[in-house]
């Protein structure tokens, strides 16, 4: 029986993790390579990278640090960030990523995403999707999909977006709630559970976490296959171990 | 016992890196080869993949690699395939329309079937995640890890074979499909060993020590 993910997210600016991570004693706060080995002898499914850097020096570097990862880490890597062209997913993958995050150049041009699941597979191909509610009082007035790190507007309703992009060639949608992005208070559940229903791809559920029973929640209310966490996990307030813990003693399976 | 010769072949399909590092990993090394005559002086031979069926098959046939396959398996050397590698083992396969595989193990490649549920849940396809195997038979794969292990696996289709006596390994989405199989001197995982963790790289090691 499949279990449910938990993916640790790094957000690394010139191949440094900003803001560091302080779940562990690392050599070096700040290193993307230690921190991916550490989560994943922690028990983390999976791990992505978001890059955010804005220069080309960054990308290489970004490049490098994929490299590295890949010879520390035995599951899978997915790297997002800044993609826009088959050459930068040829990249990555060469350099060791699993899967690779594609969000604005998606909505800029959603025909990449078929050229780039034509090219390298669906399951590599995971297109990202940031959203915010057009009434953060209801839900049921949907949700517009965003772009630029949510600053941006597209005009485009999100349940129709996902489930354009995996009839594009998506292997699987991250969906980011931008209104609960750095909250602490849970995640978008009617988004992910509407998003979810449309789908036949994995969705896996980011933005909001501060706890435990958020996790829980995306999972069982939201009906994501996988949770994205970053802040709980960076800064030590739970470990992998403890939340799989959590999710395993109500009935949700994880591997533990 | 000396080190083994270990080949994995590049065919322009799947993430052959990750093989070989996870080789590595456990203190082997691994050439990633197009080159027939480096496969063939290979002791051990890897057939990784990821993609669709009748576009791998096409590679291999476009680089040449079919015979030398052919002939590594026919020489009893130790053959590990993955994922589609293990799937490209059998006699045809029904994505995208009915192809013809490598016809090393009898038996066809389907894919799970449309409208799966487990409780209340819908099940999706691409089965993709950590799944627990189901040993059936001690293959030389599994002498270090024992039942129940989680594996990580991203496929929509899985082999059938003719022979069930084959399948070594089983694991359980909708249907109970073969994880893993092993006829003679081929072993072949629908799992990414290279991706699961240190139940995967303990297969890695153990394909590496097996000697036929």
């Amino acid at each position: 029986m499949l279990a449910r993910r938990i993916i640790p997210c790094l957000d690394v600016k010139d191949g440094r993790v900003v803001k560091g991570v302080s779940f562990v004693n690392l050599v070096d706060a700040g290193d993307p390579v230690q921190i991916a080995a550490a989560y994943d002898a922690a028990g983390a499914d999976e791990v992505t990278f978001l890059d955010i850097t804005a220069s080309h020096e960054g990308r290489d570097t970004m490049l490098e640090v994929v490299r590295q990862t890949a010879e520390q880490v035995f599951i899978p890597l997915t790297v997002g960030g800044g993609v826009r062209s088959v050459e930068d997913i040829r990249r990555l993958l060469q350099a060791g990523a699993d899967k690779v995050g594609i969000n604005t150049a998606a909505v800029e041009r959603p025909e990449f995403v078929a050229e780039a699941s034509r090219a390298f597979g669906s399951q590599c191909i995971v297109v990202a999707v940031d959203a915010r509610r057009r009434n953060p009082d209801d839900a049921a007035a949907g949700w517009e999909v965003y772009t630029h790190g949510g600053r941006k507007a597209r005009g485009i309703d999100v349940i129709q977006w996902v489930q354009r992009m995996e009839e594009l060639g998506a292997g699987e949608i991250l969906l980011t709630s931008m209104d609960q992005d750095g909250q602490k208070t849970g995640y978008d559940n009617a988004l992910n559970r509407a998003a979810s229903g449309v789908l036949t791809i994995p969705l896996i559920a980011s933005g909001g976490v501060g706890e435990l029973a958020h996790l829980h929640d995306g999972l069982v209310e939201g009906c994501a296959d996988a949770v994205l966490a970053a802040s709980i996990f960076h800064f030590g307030t739970y470990t992998i171990g403890q939340a799989k813990a959590f999710l395993a003693e109500r009935g949700v399976r994880v591997r533990l | 016992m000396s080190a083994p010769r270990i080949a994995i072949i590049d065919y322009g399909r799947g993430n052959l890196r990750s093989v070989q590092k996870g080789f590595s990993k456990v203190g082997y090394d691994a050439i990633v080869t197009r080159d027939a005559r480096v496969i063939g002086n290979a002791t051990h031979v890897v057939l990784p993949g990821v993609g669709a069926f009748a576009d791998c098959m096409a590679n291999l046939e476009g680089y040449g690699l079919i015979g030398p396959i052919q002939q590594v398996v026919a020489s009893g050397r130790p053959f590990l395939g993955i994922c589609v590698g293990m799937q490209l083992l059998f006699t045809e396969g029904a994505e995208f329309g009915i192809h013809k595989g490598l016809d090393v193990i009898p038996g066809r490649v389907v894919a799970f079937p449309a409208g799966m549920t487990e409780g209340n849940t819908r099940l999706k396809v691409p089965h993709m995640g950590w799944n627990r195997l189901h040993v059936t038979r001690q293959s030389p794969l599994f002498r270090h890890i024992g039942e129940g292990e989680w594996c990580y696996f991203v496929h929509s289709y899985h082999a059938v074979p003719d022979d069930l006596s084959v399948v070594a390994a089983t694991s359980q989405y909708g249907v109970l499909f073969a994880a893993s199989v092993w006829k003679d001197n081929v072993v072949a995982t629908q799992f990414h060993p290279e991706k699961s963790d240190t139940a995967g790289l303990s297969m890695l090691r153990a394909f590496a020590e097996w000697e036929v």
